[in-house]
């Protein structure tokens, strides 16, 4: 179904988008309350970048209808690229707003995993989602993009690993947008159960040049005791969209979170990425790799909130822009008072590739906790004149020595992605880009 | 037979002189060793002729084989068949030492004929061997968080790897053990011979015992003021340079000083 512009869209709109897809009251419920408060929630305010003109509430349409595939040989070249046909087992394409591919190894399924797309799920799974949608990670009414994204909510996937099961090869989902009219309300709800283990990697894919659309995701990973969660995403996405992106993780005691963030997008882009440290003794990374060109606009806002005692956080993101493309990197690490010998580290370094480009790294500390220890180090700058030099002399090219050092500027980060497949993609994503 | 001729040469850094007019002809087949005490512009003669971005030359020439090297690119200069073995080689993080080895031969050769990984890996694999390298080092990025004589022996593997018609040595020595001085003189040593000239820059006859100098010339206030055979250098090193400066009534031998 096609609904209208946003300013045609109505209450009854989201309830009859909602009761098409069959969705349990409590679904459709918190949509309408979602949507009855946009008026009067405020817009997030990112630290240091002004974004009262930028687009996040228009866009051409709510929903496209785009194929399904019957195998993985439909995939197009670029999709194909990206995934081992012969060996991923475990997968979830979503083409637009289209659930259009799904396989999960028997094996997993008799340990009562589950995935599937987020409307099976509310469906079928719909205590189990309800328990964790919006809930713990990111609230409805938080300001006024996350209730849109729950008003609007038109795909995503769910990803549910029981207690003490470990999943040995890692879960793949595919965002494939190729229409440009698509608008993307796309939400992840991950939760991995005490004593499990999982690696989940995402993928959003532009193959178009343009979009039209708004993107607006929302990502839960919801890491209970001694849970072990590694979460790789490679963002692709066109240029067009307006990005609002927020990608949150809580862990209970024991847990560990990784993260490993390709943001490639060539939208302009808000990221927002945190993770509540709850649990005594639990851990989140953050590793993060940036690469902006164009007139992009970013801002990349990671925080790592230590609650528990002994938890321990780190944040490592590195960033080039080139052209006039400019970011802000807000790092926040955050001890609770009571979160006792936690440690909280953060690193941000940009480089810059030409006069124009514009890149702030901000590290900040707030710590209400005496027996802790953190630190931070941050660092703007250009390619250094001596390491082209010393590559030069060996004869290397000047193009390839910048390609050289770039690449080796973000593989720390790189080369903490999951998949192989998805690894090499983002290393020719930034090929790409940085050309 | 190929030549490098350096025609009194003249270089600045920061709009100060350095270089003062240096004169030297190297041919493929000779090494000639450069001494001289500290600050007399013997890393200035090496980067100048390897093309540093910071060093200006204001007059003179080099010429390999006829061409003019001062109007080529750094990276030209090497594909031309030059070498400098830095007497601080950069770090480069994220480039492992055997991508930036084998982009380095790659850029020596045409598109579609880069040498195959397993030609690679063998060559590596021997002047590895050959240096008493650990082999982990070639996945290690490039001179990152390597000692000071790894970094040395480092730059003697890119020299046997890349196969320069002259090699531009400074200070290969500092900082070397005595087994690491046999070894990086080892490898100085297996590329001499007919296609193979070097100049090299060091302040001590121990590295000239193992590898014997064809000629030897001494640095002061930015210019050769000095030539000789294998025995200046042992002269110099039993009696140091004061009785250059006698000779030739040099007062303050730095490149600050007029003669
Ligand atoms: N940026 C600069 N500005 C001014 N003077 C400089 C600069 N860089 C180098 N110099 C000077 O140039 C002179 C020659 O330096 P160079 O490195 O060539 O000496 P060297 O003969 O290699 O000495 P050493 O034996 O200590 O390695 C020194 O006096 C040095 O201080
Ligand atoms: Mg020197």
């Amino acid at each position: 179904m096609t609904v209208e512009t946003k300013l045609a869209l109505t209450e009854q709109d989201i309830r009859s988008f909602s009761e098409g897809k069959q969705e349990p009251s409590w679904m459709t419920e918190l949509r309408l309350k979602a949507f009855g408060e946009l008026e009067t929630l405020p817009m997030p305010t990112p630290d240091k970048t002004k974004i009262t003109n930028w687009n996040f509430t228009e866009f051409p349409v709510h929903t496209v209808d785009s194929s399904k595939f019957t195998s993985l040989n439909e995939l197009p070249d670029e999709v194909k690229a990206v995934v081992n046909a012969d060996e991923q087992k475990n997968i979830y394409i979503q083409h637009n707003n289209t659930p259009a591919f799904l396989s999960l190894s028997e094996d997993l399924k008799a340990k009562g995993v589950i995935l599937t797309d987020i409307y099976t799920a509310i469906r079928e799974h719909s205590d189990l989602v309800q328990q964790y949608f919006m809930t713990d990670g990111v609230k409805v009414t938080e300001h006024k993009l996350t209730a849109l994204h729950a008003a609007l909510l038109n795909g995503g996937v769910f990803l549910y690993v029981p207690k003490n099961v470990v999943v040995e090869e890692p879960i793949q989902v595919i965002y494939l947008h190729d229409d440009k009219a698509a608008s993307l309300f796309n939400h992840t709800l991950l939760v991995a159960d005490e004593n499990s283990s999982v690696t989940y990697v995402e993928n959003y894919l532009s193959t178009v040049e343009h979009a039209e659309g708004l993107a607006n995701i929302v990502t839960e990973v919801i890491a209970k005791d001694n849970s072990k969660v590694t979460f790789g995403t490679v963002d692709v996405l066109a240029e067009g969209f307006t990005t609002y992106v927020n990608r949150r993780g809580v862990t209970s005691r024991d847990a560990v979170l990784e993260w490993a963030l390709g943001m490639m997008n060539d939208s302009d882009t808000i990221s927002e990425n945190t993770t509540h440290l709850v649990g005594d003794n639990s851990e989140g990374h953050v590793k993060m790799v940036v690469v902006g060109r164009g007139k992009q606009k970013q801002n990349f806002t990671t925080k790592v909130i230590h609650w528990g005692k002994h938890t321990e956080g780190q944040i490592l993101k590195h960033g080039v822009m080139k052209e006039e493309a400019s970011s802000i990197f807000n790092g926040i690490g955050k001890i609770e008072y009571g979160a006792t010998k936690s440690n909280a580290e953060q690193t941000s370094r940009v480089l810059m590739l030409s006069e124009k480009a514009r890149g702030d790294a901000n590290p900040i500390l707030l710590i209400d906790e005496d027996d802790v220890t953190a630190g931070h180090a941050a660092s703007v700058g250009r390619v250094d004149p001596l390491q082209l030099y010393y590559l030069m002399s060996r004869g290397i090219s000047q193009h390839e020595a910048e390609r050289l050092v770039i690449h080796g500027f973000l593989a720390p980060v790189v080369n903490e992605l999951p998949i192989e497949g998805v690894k090499k993609q983002l290393t020719e994503v930034i090929e790409r880009k940085v050309r | 037979m190929s030549t490098l001729v350096i025609k009194d040469l003249h270089v600045e850094i920061d709009g100060k002189e350095i270089l003062k007019g240096v004169n030297l002809t190297i041919n493929t087949n000779e090494i000639h060793a450069v001494m001289g005490p500290n600050g007399t512009g013997k890393s200035t003669l090496a980067s100048a002729i390897m093309g540093h971005p910071k060093y200006e030359v204001t007059s003179g020439s080099i010429e390999l084989d006829g061409e003019d090297v001062l109007a080529m690119e750094v990276d030209e200069r090497a594909q031309a068949g030059l070498f400098l073995a830095m007497q601080y080689p950069s770090e480069i993080t994220g480039v492992t030492n055997a991508d930036f080895l084998r982009s380095a031969i790659n850029s020596r050769r045409e598109e579609g004929d880069e040498i195959s990984l397993m030609k690679f890996i063998r060559e590596l694999d021997s002047k590895m061997e050959f240096l008493e390298m650990d082999l982990d080092m070639a996945q290690r990025y490039l001179n990152e968080g390597f000692s000071g004589g790894e970094k040395k022996r480092n730059e003697i593997l890119q020299l046997m790897m890349l196969q320069p018609k002259f090699a531009i040595l400074d200070e290969i020595d500092s900082g070397l053990d005595i087994d690491a001085l046999k070894v990086v003189s080892k490898g100085i040593n297996e590329m001499r011979g007919e296609g193979f000239g070097s100049l090299v820059i060091t302040h001590y006859q121990r590295l000239l015992n193992y590898i014997t100098p064809d000629h030897v010339h001494v640095m002061m206030q930015g210019r050769v003021v000095k030539s000789g055979g294998p025995e200046l250098a042992q002269r110099l090193e039993a009696e140091g340079y004061e009785w250059v400066k006698e000779e030739l009534g040099i007062e303050d031998e730095t490149v600050g000083q007029e003669a």
